[in-house]
């Protein structure tokens, strides 16, 4: 194996989340990472990991509360000055053109405006646009405006090219003919970029693309492994050595993690810290039907989100929602059905709401305190507002509200507790 | 004393439409400069807006008609001598009424960035200035536009009230139409009042087809929706100036020579994300303790000022008096928006769910808006005298005469948003009359309702100093309310009588939004509208 040169390093890197309140909230913690040259990596892991924070960090958006990003035997800030940015929702000027949209990342430059002109078409043919200088982004499709995107930071010819989830606001078909247009591009050497970091939380994603993953756990952000993936381009994801290694990588997600997998499985943080992620109730149940009835009770994660026809990333998130519940457990990239689950799944619509019902007082500490609260209370109501800001000292705000919309789109469905939005109200029936 | 005097001629007409135009786009640039310095500092920097926001917050509520007693003399006193005094005085008056709407409407769009774009500023190493003029003022324009527009239809009304300026014994009439309508009204010509409306009329239309419609086609670009909007504006002017090929190699220059100002390096530093200067929370909070010291001090101060200046002539008695003629003219208003309630709101939702209707409706309610109500003030007190009417009662709707278009055309904006699939189901399910209208439409429209319910309660404060006390000829007609003290005081050249009503009167409008209005806007943000 050929000698590799290192780009970029990140050293040391924690950072803290400062809410005003004065506590301050860990999101990346201990953070060690080469990027050499010639590579692609993906960084995977669940949303609100802190993957994001991670890519802004690099990118100089974010200073890390401590530690560096640097490139070695180069100035301090050359990282910062020789990068650029891919954005999940595109992040396009919609009163510029096309055109005046590539020149955008050149206007920061020393650069006369004909140059600027020619780099700016030319990263635009390069990417597939031309024809569409002068269109507007509002008329191009999603899948187009993502190109825009590319080419915006391909014209500035970065060192380093960072996506952040490029291809996850588009469409699985458009997704797939844009990863392909970027990988011939990236394998013929003409992106003029020495190295892409990319993060997502699509498994499938990483596998076809990445020459390294890097898997990164959440709360706090840290990595917690690395896989190398030496297949060649262009991978077939139906090659038996292709699915072997996701099934690996499933196993290594799903790795239960010593310290918190006693009490809370897999998700991040413990008790009323645990970042929920929201899934409606009619997904939750069509997972459990098609595990019980289709494979009867026990199945291959990869398999699972192949028929179910969704983003690998979310099944297993709708796994682990259903492991907290206890009513599939997750081992090893495969997921069985409890017993109560079983019940659960070939229960009528009364019962299931029983068992969600008795599982969520039982099993989500969140949901175990609002309803105590509201036992206690003598006219058995108590406001939203207090248990989401009894979150946010747990989590960033974001996550907050997250979780607890999951929490109220559950309790409805089990009926546990009635939901005023508009009052702001959480009350006993 | 000086008296330039005013031709009513219809020659002279057109000359005088023009300077009034200009008066009111002088006015328009000032408020354009100040929206720009106003509204940046304060979103800029934080202990700025802790000031700045709320001082606007109060002068937007501040009858400006009263003020004009003092903004002449002030500038009078700067031109001692000469009519440019005067004619300052006229557009700082029309400024007031254009400037503080702009500037909100920039402050809150500078506020609201998209935070993915300001991302980009920043990897792409935007410097402040660029980051200024290729993102910020780019995303605030459509807002800052349609403030504009509703500016200069306000402002109609302060034109024709401040052209013709008497404080005391001094009576000044620059020329423009709203001294013609002054002189015209004093003769009992009625003949040259409508030819006054139609000039008037003329301008509307012409500065609409020439200035406005080519700004909001070209402004529509940056509009942030994904979505295009269904109605796309037209402008026959942006479209013939897009074709004429002269022009637009003309333009490219122009172009080229922004693009250039907007890559100037005034600031070689591009900002840093602040996130990770750790900020001591105590030492901020010190700081804002004691910036709130100074404002809260300021207030004191102001406030004992005004003691000092009025204490000679302060009796608990005055002061009572004054409160209840402040609340019959709050009773007034009161009435008659919710008068203007039961009238348009229904009339505003069948208009608005027709869209063949709104397309030409809604252009139609925006210039009743802009029409000066005072214009139509003589024909009212020649009906209150023929039919011998009590003057507290029909006085009383002058004030809402120019004001209640904001209610109208802000349901008709409310209602023709209302979403098609909403309309789809309430057809399905059959739902009928007044069920749909309390469950259904209402929320539906209510925030939009809100927005024009406020701005014409404001409004009509404002025009109760003008419509309380109105002439015609030699006969004048009196309410019996703040306006009408304010006013009349104004004539009779009492300082303190002016400052003590405008006092009053600032603080009931604030007491009223604080305590009224500002709630509803929290309830409908809430708990109505479509999302």
């Amino acid at each position: 194996m050929q000698k590799k040169n290192p780009l970029v390093e990140v050293k040391n890197v924690r950072h803290f989340y400062n809410k005003g309140s004065g506590s301050d909230f860990l999101v990346l913690d201990h953070i060690n990472l080469t990027l050499y040259e010639d590579e692609i990596v993906c960084l995977l892991g669940r949303s609100g990991s802190g993957k994001s924070t991670l890519l802004r960090v690099i990118s100089g958006l974010i200073k890390p509360t401590e530690g560096t990003v640097t490139s070695p035997d180069k100035e301090v800030d050359w990282v910062k000055n020789n990068v650029a940015m891919v954005f999940q929702n595109f992040a396009l000027f919609p009163w510029l053109t096309v055109q005046e949209n590539v020149e955008v990342g050149l206007e920061s430059l020393s650069i006369k405006s004909n140059e600027m002109q020619s780099r700016a078409i030319k990263a635009i043919d390069l990417i597939g646009l031309d024809g569409y200088e002068n269109a507007n982004p509002r008329e191009l499709s999603g899948g187009m405006q993502q190109r825009v995107g590319l080419a915006r930071a391909l014209v500035v010819k970065p060192q380093l090219l960072l996506m952040d989830e490029p291809f996850s606001a588009l469409d699985v078909l458009t997704e797939e003919i844009l990863r392909a247009d970027l990988l011939d591009l990236w394998i013929e050497g003409q992106l003029n970029t020495k190295c892409i970091f990319m993060v997502t939380h699509n498994i499938e994603e990483a596998m076809l693309m990445a020459d390294r993953i890097i898997l990164f756990g959440s709360n706090p952000g840290k990595i917690t492994g690395e896989i190398t993936i030496n297949l060649a381009h262009p991978r077939n994801r139906l090659a038996p050595d292709f699915r072997a290694m996701l099934d690996n990588i499933y196993a290594k997600m799903t790795e239960k993690d010593e310290v918190s997998a006693k009490n809370s499985g897999l998700f991040s943080g413990m008790g009323m810290g645990m970042v929920l992620p929201y899934i409606s109730t009619n997904i939750l149940q069509g997972f459990m039907e098609t595990l019980e009835t289709n494979y009867q009770g026990k199945a291959d994660l990869p398999k699972l989100s192949e028929i179910l026809g969704n983003n690998n990333g979310e099944v297993l998130q709708i796994a682990e929602v259903l492991h907290l519940l206890r009513l599939c457990e997750i081992d090893d990239g495969d997921v069985s059905i409890t017993p109560k689950g079983k019940l659960f799944a070939l229960g009528a619509i009364d019962e299931r709401k029983k068992i969600f019902r008795d599982h969520l007082v039982t099993y989500l500490p969140i949901v175990t305190r609002i309803h105590a609260v509201l036992d206690e209370r003598k006219d058995h109501s108590a406001p939203i507002s207090r248990f989401l800001s009894e979150l946010g000292d747990y989590m960033p705000t974001l996550d907050a509200n997250e979780t607890m919309k999951a929490v109220i789109s559950w309790a409805r469905f089990a009926e546990l507790f009635a939901v005023d939005e508009s009052q702001d109200k959480f009350y006993l029936e | 004393m000086k008296a330039t005097t005013i031709d009513l001629s219809l020659i002279n007409l057109p000359k005088y439409a023009l300077y009034t135009t200009l008066r009111m786009f002088a006015a328009l640039f000032a408020s354009l400069l100040f929206t720009f310095v106003y509204a940046t500092l304060a979103a800029k920097y934080r202990k700025a807006e802790l000031i700045m926001i709320p001082i606007l917050d109060i002068l937007q509520s501040v009858p400006v008609l009263g003020f004009l007693t003092f903004t002449v003399t002030f500038f009078v006193g700067l031109f001692p001598g000469y009519e440019a005094g005067y004619e300052l005085a006229a557009i700082f008056a029309v400024f007031t009424a254009q400037a503080w709407n702009m500037a909100f409407s920039l402050y809150q769009s500078l506020r609201t960035v998209p935070n993915n774009l300001i991302e980009v500023s920043r990897t792409f190493k935007f410097n402040p200035w660029h980051k200024y003029w290729r993102l910020e003022i780019p995303f605030a324009m459509p807002g800052l536009i349609w403030n504009m527009m509703m500016s200069m239809s306000g402002s109609w009304f302060f034109i024709v009230a401040s052209e013709a300026i008497s404080v005391g014994d001094v009576s000044v009439q620059l020329p423009g139409i709203g001294s013609w309508l002054k002189i015209a009204i004093d003769n009992k010509d009625l003949g040259k009042i409508a030819w006054a409306i139609f000039a008037m009329t003329a301008v509307i239309i012409l500065y609409d087809q020439i200035f406005f419609r080519p700004i909001v086609k070209w402004a529509d670009k940056f509009n942030v929706g994904q979505v295009a909007s269904q109605l796309k504006p037209k402008s026959w002017l942006y479209d013939l100036i897009k074709k004429t090929r002269m022009l637009v190699l003309l333009g490219k220059p122009l172009g080229k020579l922004c693009n250039w100002i907007i890559r100037i390096k005034f600031f070689s530093k591009p900002t840093y994300s602040k996130s990770a200067k750790q900020k001591n929370p105590i030492i901020e909070n010190i700081y804002t303790i004691l910036w709130r010291m100074l404002v809260f001090s300021l207030i004191i101060g102001s406030i004992i000022f005004l003691y000092y200046y009025l204490q000679a002539y302060l009796s608990l008695q005055t002061l009572l008096h004054v409160f209840y003629l402040g609340f019959l003219t709050l009773l007034r208003v009161l009435v008659l928006v919710a008068l203007a309630t039961i009238i348009w709101v229904p009339i505003g939702v069948w208009i608005g769910l027709r869209p063949g209707m709104t397309a030409w409706i809604q252009p139609l309610a925006q210039f009743l808006a802009a029409f000066p109500a005072n214009i139509l003030f003589p024909v009212a007190v020649i009906g209150i005298l023929h039919y011998n009417l009590n003057t507290n009662i029909w006085l009383s709707f002058l004030m809402i005469l120019g004001t209640q278009w904001y209610i109208l055309f802000n349901v008709i904006a409310g209602a023709s948003a209302f979403p098609n699939d909403m309309k789809e189901v309430t057809s399905i399910f059959k739902i009928r009359s007044w069920h749909w209208w309390r469950k259904i439409i209402l929320p539906a429209i209510f925030p939009y309702y809100v927005t024009g319910a406020l701005t014409a309660t404001g409004g009509s404060w404002n025009a109760s100093i003008v419509a309380e006390v109105v002439s015609w000829g030699t006969v004048t007609l009196q309410a019996e309310g703040l306006g009408a003290y304010i006013t009349n005081a104004t004539n009779a050249g009492d300082f303190h009588q002016v400052v003590l009503g405008v006092t009053v009167m600032s603080i009931m409008i604030v007491f009223c939004n604080r305590l009224f209005w500002k709630r509803m806007y929290v309830y409908a943000e809430k708990h109505t509208g479509y999302n």
